[in-house]
C-alpha cells in the first residue's frame, strides 16, 4: 500500500543522502522524495512517498527514526491528511490543440504559465492521482515534457508535525 | 578573525584539540597508522603521554584492535587513520564493528578543505563510503567544531545501541587555531536513546513467563554489550528456566551452569535448537533473530509460541519475527526491573510443567550432539579447543577468526564470563583474530589471550605479528591447520558433491619459521598426545608470543548443522554423515 511519510531532520550536509541511502541499502521502494528547509532554518522537512506491506512500512519508520539526523517521523496515512504535488507540463498548442489544451487545463484547474507559438506550459497542482489523471486526459502525442515535484503532505486539523 | 595562527595564548591548534578531546574522554589506547593528512595530529601525539599509540601494520587491523578493546572493556575503542587508502583500509574494520554494534570512534584524515572534490592525492569521500556501515559520521569543516563533534561522536558511539562513528578531519582544519573548550554534556534533539522499559510491558512479560509451560530464555550480543549478565543470571536462576546464548552472546550466561543448554543456531546444540523450536514462551534479550540463529523464519513460525523481546533498538523488534510483547529499553534496566517484580511476586512458575519440560530437554541432551570421535594420532580440532579450555581453566580471552575453527571455539570453549569471547559474528570477517587478540591483551595485560584461527584467516592479517612483537604482546595463536578453507570445504562436501573449488590451500608458509622471523616462538604440533603438553608449555611462557601450528584432521566437519534455509529442528548431526 502507498504511504506518505513526513519527517523533520537536521538541516545539515549529508542528511538527505542518509535517508536516500537507507532506502537503497534496505531495498525499500521510493516513489518520490521532496525536501526543503522549514520556517526554522535548522530543520528540513521531507516527504517520502513509498509503498510496502505493513511490516515493511513499520521497519521503514523505525529505520528512519534510528538515523541520528532525523528528529521526528510521521506516517501521514495513520490519520487524515492532505497531499499536494506540483506538475509543469509542456504541451503542443498548434491548430486544434490550442483550444483543446486550454479546455482540459481549465477542467483540472491548471494554469497556463507560459505561451509560445507552438506550445503551452501548464501548471497543475493536486494529489498525485489527480496529476496522473490529467496526463491521461491529454493526447499522448501532445505532451512535450513533464516535470513533477513529488508529493508534499500535511496532517489535517490539529495533527501537527513539530518539535 | 584569522584562525590560522594563535591570536592569544589560549588558542591551540586543531591537532592539539583532537589530542585534548581524547584525553578528556580518558582514552587509553589509540590504534593507528600515520600518513600525510594526519601528520599534524601525529606531531601532537609525539608530544603527549596521556594515551598510548599502537602502531599497527595495516589500518584494517587498527580498527579491529580498537574494536576488540571495546568488546573486552566496554569502553569506546579509538582508531586513527590517514585519508584515502588509510581510510578505505579501515572500512572493513568499521563494517565489522557496525554489524556487531561495537562502540568505536574512528578519526580519519582528509585532504585540506580547498582540495576536497578536486580528486586530490589520497582523497576519498570517507563520509560517503562509510555511511551505510556507521552509526553516524561527521566531516569537520571548522576548527571550532572539533571539540563539540568529538564529544558527540563518543556519546553517539557509546549510548543506545552502540556502534562506530567516523569523524573525518581535513588537514588544514588541524592546523587552524582556536580556544579549546570541551563540552560537559551533549544535548541532541534528534538523538535520545531510550533507557527505561515500559513498566506495563514488563509486567505483562513477567506474567507470560510465570504462566509458561515450556519456557526458554535466548540472549544475544546485546546482553553482553549492555552489561546485563548478572541481572540475567539472577532472573534465570529465580525462574529455573533453560538458557541459550547466540554466538555473539556467549558468556552472557555461564556455560558450565546446568541451566545452560549451549549455543543455538546453525551450529548450535541439538537441545538448544529443539528447545527454541518447541518452547511456548520465549524471552529474547538483546538478540535479533538473525538468519544464522533461527534459520528459516517460516519453519520457526510453524510452532505457536509467545515471544517477549527486550532490546534497546526499536528496529530490532519485529524485524524478522513478529513479537508479542516488545520491551524497548536498556537490557540492564529492564532485567533489573523484572527481578524486582519477581521478588515481590506471589505467583510461582508451574513446577510440574517446568519439571516435565526439563525432562524433555534432558532427553534431547542425551543425543550428545557435540560428541566427536577422538583419534589417538590425528589431532581433532575440537580436542584442541577442549584442552585449551582445561589448560586456561576457562579464564582466557578467546578471539577467533571466521570459519570452522570459530564454530569449534564457540562450541567447545565454555565461557563463564561475558566479554571473554571476541569474534566477528555479524559480518563474519576473516582476519580479525590476531588484531582482536592485540586489543584484548592491551585491555588486560596480565590475562591469557588465545587467538583460535585457521590457516586461511590468519594470513589475512598476518602482518600484525610485527605489531605484537613491537608491543611485546604475549598472545598465544592456536592455529587449527587443516590445509583447507574448512567451512567452504564443508559446504562443498554437503551441497556441491565434493567439488572442492579453490578451497584447498597449497604452498602454506612454514608457520614456525614465520613466527620466528618476527621474533616470536613457533611450535608445530602434529599428534594428539602432544596437544595438552604443548598448550601448557606455551601458556607457561607468560611473556612470550607463541604461534602454535596444530596440524589437524583435514576432513573434520562442524556438527550439528542446520543447512541454509532449513528450520531449527532440521539439523544434520555427526552420526548422520
Amino acid at each position: 500500500m502507498k504511504h506518505i511519510i513526513s519527517l523533520l531532520m537536521e538541516n545539515e550536509a549529508g542528511a538527505l543522502s542518509r535517508v536516500a541511502g537507507l532506502f537503497s541499502a534496505r531495498a525499500y521502494n521510493i516513489e518520490s522524495l521532496t525536501v526543503a528547509p522549514t520556517e526554522d532554518a535548522t530543520l528540513s522537512r521531507m516527504t517520502i512517498v513509498t509503498s510496502g506491506s505493513d511490516e515493511v512500512i513499520e521497519q521503514i519508520i523505525k529505520q528512519l527514526n534510528k538515523l541520528v539526523d532525523v528528529v521526528k517521523v510521521l506516517d501521514l496515512n495513520d490519520g487524515r491528511h492532505i497531499e499536494r504535488e506540483l506538475m509543469l507540463v509542456k504541451v503542443k498548442a498548434t491548430g486544434p490543440f490550442r483550444e483543446e489544451m486550454k479546455r482540459i487545463s481549465d477542467i483540472f484547474r491548471g494554469r497556463i504559465i507560459d505561451v509560445a507559438d507552438g506550445s503551452y506550459t501548464i501548471e497543475v497542482t493536486g494529489s498525485c492521482s489527480k496529476l496522473d489523471a490529467f496526463l491521461e486526459a491529454l493526447d499522448k502525442g501532445a505532451i512535450l515534457e513533464t516535470v513533477r515535484t513529488g508529493a508534499s503532505g500535511i496532517g489535517r486539523g490539529d495533527r501537527i508535525l513539530k518539535i | 578573525m584569522d584562525d590560522r595562527s594563535p591570536q592569544t595564548t589560549h588558542q591551540i591548534s586543531g591537532a592539539e584539540i583532537v589530542i585534548r578531546c581524547l584525553q578528556e574522554e580518558k582514552v587509553k589506547f589509540v590504534f593507528g597508522y600515520p600518513g600525510g593528512a594526519v601528520l599534524h595530529i601525529y606531531d601532537e601525539i609525539f608530544k603527549q603521554d596521556a594515551f598510548k599509540h599502537i602502531l599497527v601494520r595495516h589500518e584494517q587491523a587498527a580498527v579491529h584492535a580498537a574494536d576488540a578493546f571495546a568488546r573486552a572493556t566496554g569502553e569506546v575503542g579509538v582508531a586513527l587513520v590517514t585519508s584515502g587508502p588509510g581510510a578505505t583500509n579501515a572500512v572493513t574494520g568499521i563494517a565489522t564493528a557496525y554489524m556487531d554494534s561495537i562502540p568505536l570512534v574512528v578519526i580519519s584524515g582528509q585532504v585540506p578543505t580547498p582540495a576536497i572534490g578536486m580528486d586530490a592525492f589520497q582523497e576519498v569521500d570517507m563520509v560517503g563510503i562509510t555511511r551505510p556501515c556507521v552509526k553516524h559520521n561527521f566531516l569537520i569543516k571548522d576548527v571550532k567544531d572539533i571539540a563539540p563533534t568529538l564529544k558527540k561522536a563518543f556519546y553517539i558511539a557509546a549510548t543506545g545501541r552502540p556502534g562506530p562513528v567516523v569523524v573525518d578531519i581535513p588537514k588544514d582544519i588541524t592546523a587552524h587555531f582556536t580556544k579549546f573548550e570541551y563540552p560537559a554534556t551533549v544535548e541532541m534533539r534528534s538523538y535520545t536513546p531510550i533507557m527505561k522499559g515500559h513498566s506495563g510491558q514488563i509486567k505483562k512479560a513477567l506474567k507470560l513467563l510465570l504462566e509458561a509451560k515450556r519456557p526458554m530464555i535466548y540472549t544475544g550480543g546485546g546482553l553482553v554489550l549492555g552489561d546485563a549478565s548478572a541481572e540475567l543470571v539472577k532472573l534465570a536462576r529465580a525462574l529455573g528456566y533453560p538458557v541459550t546464548n547466540t554466538l555473539m552472546g556467549l558468556g552472557g550466561y555461564p556455560a558450565t551452569d546446568n541451566q545452560f543448554v549451549g549455543m543455538l543456531g546453525m551450529h548450535g546444540t541439538y537441545e538448544a535448537n529443539m528447545a527454541m523450536q518447541n518452547c511456548d514462551v520465549l524471552l529474547a534479550v538483546g538478540a535479533r533473530f538473525d538468519d544464522r540463529v533461527i534459520g528459516n523464519p517460516g519453519h520457526f513460525y510453524s510452532k505457536d509460541r509467545s515471544i517477549i523481546h527486550i532490546d534497546v533498538d526499536p528496529s530490532s523488534i519485529s524485524k524478522r519475527v513478529k513479537i508479542d510483547v516488545p520491551i524497548v529499553g536498556h537490557v540492564q534496566s529492564v532485567l533489573s526491573e523484572m527481578n524486582d517484580l519477581l521478588i515481590a511476586e506471589t505467583r510461582k512458575p508451574d513446577a510440574e510443567s517446568i519439571k516435565s519440560w526439563w525432562q524433555q530437554i534432558d532427553l534431547w541432551r542425551e543425543k550428545k550432539s557435540l560428541v566427536y570421535k577422538n583419534d589417538s594420532q590425528i589431532i581433532k580440532p575440537q580436542y584442541v579447543v577442549e584442552k585449551l579450555w582445561e589448560v586456561t581453566k576457562g579464564e582466557a580471552y578467546v578471539t577467533s577468526d571466521v570459519g570452522q575453527h570459530q564454530m569449534w571455539a564457540a562450541q567447545y570453549y565454555k565461557f563463564d564470563k561475558p566479554r571473554r569471547w571476541i569474534n566477528s559474528g555479524g559480518l563474519g570477517t576473516m582476519g580479525v583474530g590476531l588484531p582482536y587478540a592485540m586489543g584484548c591483551q592491551l585491555a588486560d595485560p596480565d590475562a591469557m589471550v588465545a587467538c583460535i584461527t585457521g590457516e586461511g584467516s590468519i594470513q589475512m592479517n598476518i602482518q600484525e605479528l610485527s605489531t605484537c612483537h613491537q608491543f611485546r604482546l604475549p598472545i598465544k595463536v592456536i592455529l587449527l591447520n587443516n590445509r583447507y578453507l574448512g567451512m567452504v570445504r564443508q559446504w562443498q562436501e554437503f551441497f556441491y558433491e565434493n567439488r572442492y573449488s579453490e578451497s584447498y590451500m597449497d604452498s602454506l608458509p612454514d608457520f614456525v619459521k614465520l613466527a620466528e622471523s618476527y621474533g616470536h616462538i613457533g611450535m608445530n604440533i602434529e599428534k594428539s598426545a602432544d596437544v595438552e603438553g604443548a598448550l601448557k608449555e606455551a601458556f607457561d611462557m607468560k611473556d612470550r608470543f607463541v604461534f602454535m601450528n596444530f596440524i589437524t584432521d583435514q576432513k573434520e566437519n562442524v556438527f550439528p548443522m542446520v543447512p541454509n534455509g532449513k528450520g531449527l529442528s532440521e539439523m544434520i548431526l555427526a552420526g548422520d554423515e
